[in-house]
């Protein structure tokens, strides 16, 4: 958008640069609701019964919940939701969500290039829970003003 | 029964019409802790260039999950839903999508690989609204091979 001034300009953005992490804390009644934001009621990620006979170790988080959550990183630093060009991710691990405790999935997001002349950064982003690797090659092209 | 490999390059007939509203955007936002007042205040999304209230980018996953289930529970595709997992998605957005758009996704059947006794499919759909462009989804899914 050219008359936008919420976003983030390209000029004061170098490779390495580290974008502010998040910590994303997910339970079973975040499941639920992004269950009915997303239409994707598969009961592998609410119903613990269900998830463990089809051989899961419990309810597990939707990949797309944690893609959406993470790029949030993303998004609050560029300033404006929507200069995400593209954004593509691996899912590598499962989030595995307790009734009690929840889970925390820790983002975090570097600038890896830069390409002046569309003024479009490229961020790599890293999402981690209990210790593994949760998304592989997650990796957001961002618009810049 | 194994995935069909006679399914590759095929396009499937346009999903029915999706119409984007703020509520669902709202909905969504808050469901993926998305705290952009562009998703929300018609305001802000106007002053910084949009029609309306914009959908965060990943929202674009539910209209195109929409044309994947054509494919995905296509007999004739031999894919068991039961051993279907998730294995990649990118979304390419030409623009955001915005409260009032009218989406109709084609989807193409662009690979279907075996690996190690698993199936890889990756699906492209294309979403638009008349005739612009607004996204592309790429949808990897891999069926677990059996017994």
């Amino acid at each position: 958008m050219s008359n936008d001034t919420a976003r983030r300009r390209f000029d004061g953005v170098a490779v390495g640069d580290v974008l502010p992490p998040r910590t994303v804390h997910v339970d079973r009644a975040r499941l639920v609701q992004y269950a009915g934001a997303s239409l994707d009621r598969n009961r592998i990620h609410w119903d613990e019964p269900f998830a463990k006979k089809v051989g899961l170790p419990d309810v597990i988080a939707h990949g797309m919940f944690t893609m959406g959550a993470a790029i949030t990183v993303v998004t609050d630093w560029a300033g404006d939701a929507g200069a995400v060009v593209r954004y593509g991710t691996r899912f590598t691990k499962p989030v595995v969500v307790p009734y009690d405790a929840g889970a925390d999935i820790e983002v975090s997001a570097s600038v890896t290039s830069l390409d002046e002349a569309n003024r479009q950064v490229t961020v790599d982003v890293a999402a981690v829970c209990a210790g593994d690797r949760v998304l592989g090659r997650a990796q957001a092209v961002v618009q810049l003003a | 029964m194994p995935v069909n490999p006679e399914f590759v390059g095929r396009v499937y007939p346009p999903s029915a019409p999706y119409v984007v509203s703020a509520a669902k955007i709202t909905e969504f936002a808050e469901a993926v802790g998305a705290t952009d007042p562009v998703h929300t205040d018609r305001e802000v999304a106007v002053a910084r260039g949009y029609r309306d209230v914009i959908a965060p980018p990943t929202f674009a996953v539910l209209i195109a999950q929409r044309a994947e289930m054509a494919f995905i529970f296509d007999p004739e595709a031999g894919i068991d839903f039961g051993r279907v997992v998730h294995g990649e998605e990118t979304f390419v957005h030409h623009r955001p999508l915005t409260a009032g758009d009218e989406i109709v996704g084609v989807l193409t059947v662009d690979s279907v690989k075996a690996a190690g006794g698993h199936t890889m499919i990756v699906t492209r759909t294309e979403l638009s609204s008349g005739a612009e462009p607004v996204a592309t989804v790429f949808s990897t899914v891999v069926v677990r091979g059996g017994e």
